[in-house]
């Protein structure tokens, strides 16, 4: 399993679009957060990173299924599936590792913004004038948000062999998930709406955004993953 | 070390692509596995070697039965697929290193393993190479390679040679050859010529079913009738021939030209001569020709 969950990797940085998704990432919330003037903590004038984690969501509903479209659907393709499901490993081995491959990526495209976070702390006037809490909240639920997305990437690559389909319908389960059910739920009478709201990424995400790390939000979303994972077992072995 | 498979039945759809299939193989035996296109061949191997799951029957490796340890019999089988899907951007050394580590081969073990199957598949000047720089044949050695990194007791190759150039078919025949000492062998094909290089029994398939099973050596003497062709300057009559005991059928290719099916040639050309000097006719040729397996295979696979 761990050598899959290095191949996966490795072969993220073999190719080109891994490293200009990557980069594309980074730049995309650098202007966000430095450069642009309606979102740019200069302009701003607090000691805050909430335009980070506002818009991270956003650019992650395209980065995440992006880079997990190939990881089922390209080996199908291919062909190489079927080395993998005649070796040894058994299926839920080979979808933990490539789903782990896109947590670990999904992190490692994160770890940079850290230095934002510091940058805030020796900006702020006095130094260190910053909410700590609220920042490694959101930073988790920023973790947390890539992890379910990574979910629904590998479970859209294992349900066509075409990446660009995988792709779009990643975008769109993200996309329905983080912006739709809590949208939905300002359509909605008072019941529905509060159900909607639950169901929704964004509510908990936010929730976590607070400082509060919640156990109820991480049942939340580790049942999402979890399930989700479960899911794209039993499709791979109906298909 | 055998390689059983019982009464496969397998379905796509409401199509049946096989249908009660049964064969053996048995260990230092290289098994042909013919077909026409279609026939099923490689929805039987897929199925042995656990990558898809039979409507009915089961297949037996060594005892041990693929539907109920998939993962237990998958480390005792090797597989080429027919396609040979490979990593193309990996290199052939690190490709080999990947594929033991996921039958769990230890370091130690692995490297060694690893630096033996390079020699044995003449890979050792491209083992530094990406795998997609590679030519065909070099591909179908790393698949071969693949195949048998693990130190599988059953080997199942799935159209190992389609797509090389004669020189590679060659090598690649001679490869398997060489592993088959020891192991059970399946090998699918569609070249007659490879069967009869390189195997001891042969099982036909054609359309989901087996419609012959046996030594390639039994094929072609027993069962495969030779013929004799006779060409005189004369017209011949089928009818001077009628009573001539162990002919089994005579056919009319042109009027001074006849073809004999028999099981005893001997016996047939002296007879066939009496004839020729009874009737006075002035003989051109009389030759005979063994039947060989395409011409078995044909008719077996043709007639239905």
């Amino acid at each position: 399993m761990w050598s899959l969950f290095l191949k996966e990797i490795d072969t993220f940085f073999n190719h080109l679009t891994g490293y200009l998704l990557l980069t594309a990432f980074l730049i995309a919330l650098g202007l966000v957060v430095w450069v642009f003037p309606e979102t740019g903590v200069l302009e701003y004038g607090f000691a805050d990173l909430e335009a980070l984690f506002v818009y991270t969501p956003f650019v992650f509903v395209f980065l995440v299924p992006a880079i997990t479209m190939r990881m089922i659907a390209e080996e199908r393709k291919s062909g190489t599936w079927e080395l993998l499901i005649t070796s040894p490993l058994k299926i839920s081995h080979i979808i933990l590792a490539k789903y782990f491959a896109a947590l670990a990526l999904i992190v490692l495209s994160l770890l940079p913004t850290l230095i934002y976070y510091y940058s805030i702390v020796q900006l702020g006037d006095p130094i260190g004038n910053i909410d700590s809490a609220g920042f490694f909240g959101s930073f988790i639920g920023l973790v947390f948000i890539g992890a379910v997305f990574a979910a629904f990437g590998i479970f859209s690559s294992a349900l066509t062999d075409n990446q660009i389909t995988a792709f779009v319908i990643g975008v769109f389960i993200g996309f329905l998930f983080y912006f739709g059910l809590s949208a939905m739920a300002t359509l909605q009478s008072n019941k529905a709406a509060y159900f909607l709201e639950e169901l929704s990424l964004s509510y908990h995400y936010e929730s976590l955004g607070r400082g509060v790390i919640d156990s109820s939000n991480l049942i939340y979303f580790l049942s999402l993953i979890g399930s989700l994972l479960v899911l794209t077992g039993i499709i791979i072995k109906r298909r | 070390m055998s390689l059983e498979v019982k009464e496969l039945t397998k379905l796509y759809k409401d199509q049946k692509v096989l249908d009660q299939i049964s064969f053996q193989a048995d260990s230092g035996q290289i098994l042909g596995f013919l077909g026409p296109n279609g026939a099923g061949k490689s929805t039987t191997m897929k199925i042995a070697s656990g990558y898809i799951l039979p409507d009915e029957g089961d297949v037996v490796i060594n005892g041990i039965s693929v539907l109920e340890y998939p993962k237990a019999v998958s480390r005792m089988i090797g597989y080429l697929p027919e396609n040979n899907p490979l990593y193309l951007d990996m290199y052939v050394k690190e490709f080999l290193g990947f594929i033991a580590s996921l039958y769990r081969l230890k370091a130690s073990s692995s490297k060694k393993q690893i630096a033996e199957i390079i020699g044995r598949c003449g890979l050792e000047a491209e083992q530094h190479k990406k795998i997609g720089q590679l030519s065909k044949g070099y591909r179908q050695r790393v698949g071969l390679a693949k195949a048998l990194v693990h130190d599988p007791q059953v080997i199942i190759l799935d159209e190992p040679t389609t797509g090389l150039d004669p020189n590679q078919l060659v090598e690649i025949r001679k490869l398997i050859k060489d592993i088959s000492t020891d192991k059970t062998l399946v090998l699918s094909t569609h070249i007659m010529q490879e069967v009869e290089a390189i195997c001891e029994k042969v099982v036909i398939i054609n359309k989901g079913e087996i419609v012959v099973q046996d030594l390639l050596q039994n094929l072609k003497t027993e069962k495969g009738l030779t013929s004799l062709f006779l060409e005189t300057e004369e017209p011949l009559d089928e009818e001077w021939f009628r009573n001539i005991e162990g002919i089994n059928r005579i056919n009319m290719l042109q009027s001074n030209h006849l073809e004999f099916l028999t099981f005893n040639v001997a016996q047939l050309r002296r007879e066939i001569l009496t004839v020729v000097q009874e009737k006075n006719l002035s003989l051109l040729n009389l030759r005979q020709q063994e039947k060989n397996l395409e011409s078995i295979f044909h008719q077996l696979t043709q007639s239905r």
